[in-house]
């Protein structure tokens, strides 16, 4: 354990693992409520295209794929209200197409490095001191107006219209939660990869939503799910050499399983 | 003669109010009041516009034509919407496995308090159990709500709409799939609330036996209001009749 403290980029990766865990948790929850669950993926897969152009232009990629990202995930919710588009059909037009352009950018920027191979398959172990302190600010900021809008954003979830309705202004609310979920899924992105995204954002929530019986539950089991994951699959990653996305992804869905088996499990009492 | 005076004064207005979905006109040149302490129905076939007159009341669609007029201010401008309860048509479609409690969905109904909710911690517990025991849910609080029968649920939307103690509920078509000795107790529940908790009441309904029953206004919609007026005289109406002939959707059976 000493040891593992020891090294700078361990402690940056803690650091930088626990926040970010925290406001993938808490915007899975929402999301999943909001049959919204792939936007991660997609959103991630559309970022691609924004590291690519990072990389070709030598601007910071994770700056690049934050803007990306936003306007993407507006876009998409443009899409979804106005278009009548339906919202998974969005995301698989916009994520192939990002994912597209990313691969021809990449190839322009001159081969595929191993900058890129980061981003795809994370890369936490590597992150930068002031990548390290982007992060945790964002993640910061993402969980501080979680928790101050989340009544709001879970009457929205529950019942729109009635809370339309009650004179609470959805629209704009909506395009804050849009916002934070395209900072989270650069920041998970960070961690796990543009490929396993998903699975911080989607899986940690799930299993938390397995067991809670009230909003409160399901936000702080989802939240200590997503750190207890990151943290045991970065301490695996050191001492057994394993990957550190891959070890924190599957140590997520042994998480989900877990709960979900107590919850069948509880049927039978 | 001033007690009366103040029974009659006008809480919704509507002036020549008209509205289209795209190129669709749905509703046509809307003049009506609803007054304090109406039971008003709203009756007329599927598609009538009978929703989407309500949500242009409570501002959630813009008329093409006309105004709204919500406790004597334009619907544009009015911000005090704890004065006005709903329970839309959609209400009931719960996602079964929604992790919230009761108690937390009839506390969402707090939060149209404006911008910070000024009531103490206290004050909303007491709101929120005042609120169920009008709708006699008070026993069910900590249940998750997807665990309620769709009559139950209906009863905790009710409690929610009306935890702010508002001047006005409006229900659509608040008992679709509830099975018929349920709907009796629920309509009972809202007589109760219209006289002794003094609420006035919108109801969409379908069904003319619940008209018979209750209310003390009817409107009658098709695209153009039909009809409005007191219930008794809604019985000897040509618009009654028309409807009873018409073959329209309108059913006046008790289950
Ligand atoms: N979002 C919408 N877009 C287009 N047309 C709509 C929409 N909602 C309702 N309509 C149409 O408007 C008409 C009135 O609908 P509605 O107000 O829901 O009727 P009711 O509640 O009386 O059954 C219907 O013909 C319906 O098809
Ligand atoms: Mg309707």
């Amino acid at each position: 354990m000493e040891a593992f403290l020891n090294y700078g980029f361990l402690q940056r990766a803690l650091f930088a693992g626990i926040f970010v865990a925290v406001a993938c948790a808490l915007l899975g929850v929402f999301l999943i409520l909001r049959r919204d669950a792939m936007i991660g993926h997609g959103l991630a897969h559309i970022t691609f295209a924004g590291v690519a152009l990072g990389l070709l232009l030598n601007v910071i990629p994770l700056a690049m794929a934050l803007g990306i990202a936003v306007l993407a995930a507006l876009g998409i919710m443009k899409l979804k209200e106005k278009a009548g588009l339906h919202g998974d059909t969005a995301i698989a037009i916009f994520s192939s197409t990002g994912f597209a352009l990313g691969i021809i950018l990449a190839t322009l920027a001159g081969s595929f490095s191993v900058d890129l191979f980061g981003y795809l398959f994370g890369d936490i172990l590597t992150i930068q001191e002031s990548e390290v302190w982007l992060s945790i600010g964002l993640a910061a900021v993402v969980v501080f107006t979680v928790v101050l809008y989340y009544r709001k954003f879970m009457y929205m979830t529950f019942d729109l219209e009635s809370a339309k309705a009650s004179g609470i202004k959805v629209g704009y609310l909506d395009v804050i939660l849009t916002v934070l979920t395209a900072v989270t899924i650069v920041l998970g992105m960070k961690v796990v990869g543009i490929l396993m995204v998903s699975a911080l954002v989607v899986i940690p929530a799930a299993a938390g939503l397995q067991l809670a019986s009230n909003f409160k539950q399901a936000i702080i089991l989802s939240s200590i799910i997503a750190v207890i994951s990151v943290l045991l699959g970065l301490l695996f990653a050191f001492y057994l050499d394993l990957p550190a996305s891959g070890t924190i992804v599957i140590l997520s869905f042994l998480f989900f399983c877990f709960c979900f088996l107590l919850k069948r499990g509880k049927k039978f009492f | 003669m001033h007690s009366s005076a103040v029974e009659s004064k006008t809480l919704i207005a509507l002036n020549n109010v008209s509205f289209s979905y795209g190129s669709v006109r749905v509703l046509k040149d809307i003049t009506f009041f609803i007054r304090k302490g109406d039971f008003l129905a709203i009756i007329g076939p599927n598609g009538a516009g009978k929703t989407t007159l309500i949500k242009i009341i409570l501002g959630l669609l813009k008329p093409s034509h006309g105004e709204v007029l919500i406790l004597g201010k334009r619907v544009e401008t009015f911000s005090d919407w704890k004065k006005i309860g709903y329970v839309s048509q959609k209400a009931t479609h719960v996602d079964p496995l929604f992790p919230v409690s009761v108690r937390d969905v009839v506390a969402m109904g707090l939060l149209s308090n404006k911008k910070f909710p000024n009531l103490t911690k206290r004050e909303k517990v007491l709101s929120i159990e005042r609120a169920l025991k009008q709708v006699g849910m008070e026993n069910f609080k900590n249940w998750r709500i997807g665990r309620l029968s769709g009559g139950q649920q209906q009863r905790i939307f009710i409690a929610r709409a009306i935890v702010n103690q508002p001047q006005i509920l409006f229900l659509d078509e608040p008992t679709t799939g509830v099975d018929a000795e349920t709907q009796d107790h629920f309509y009972d529940m809202l007589d109760t609330l219209n006289s002794s908790e003094r609420i006035t009441i919108v109801l969409i309904t379908h069904d003319i036996g619940i008209v018979n029953k209750h209310v003390t206004q009817v409107a009658c919609l098709n695209q153009q209001l039909v009809y409005h007026g007191t219930h008794a005289e809604f019985c000897h109406s040509d618009a009654f009749k028309a409807m009873l002939a018409g073959g329209h959707h309108l059913v006046s059976h008790r289950h």
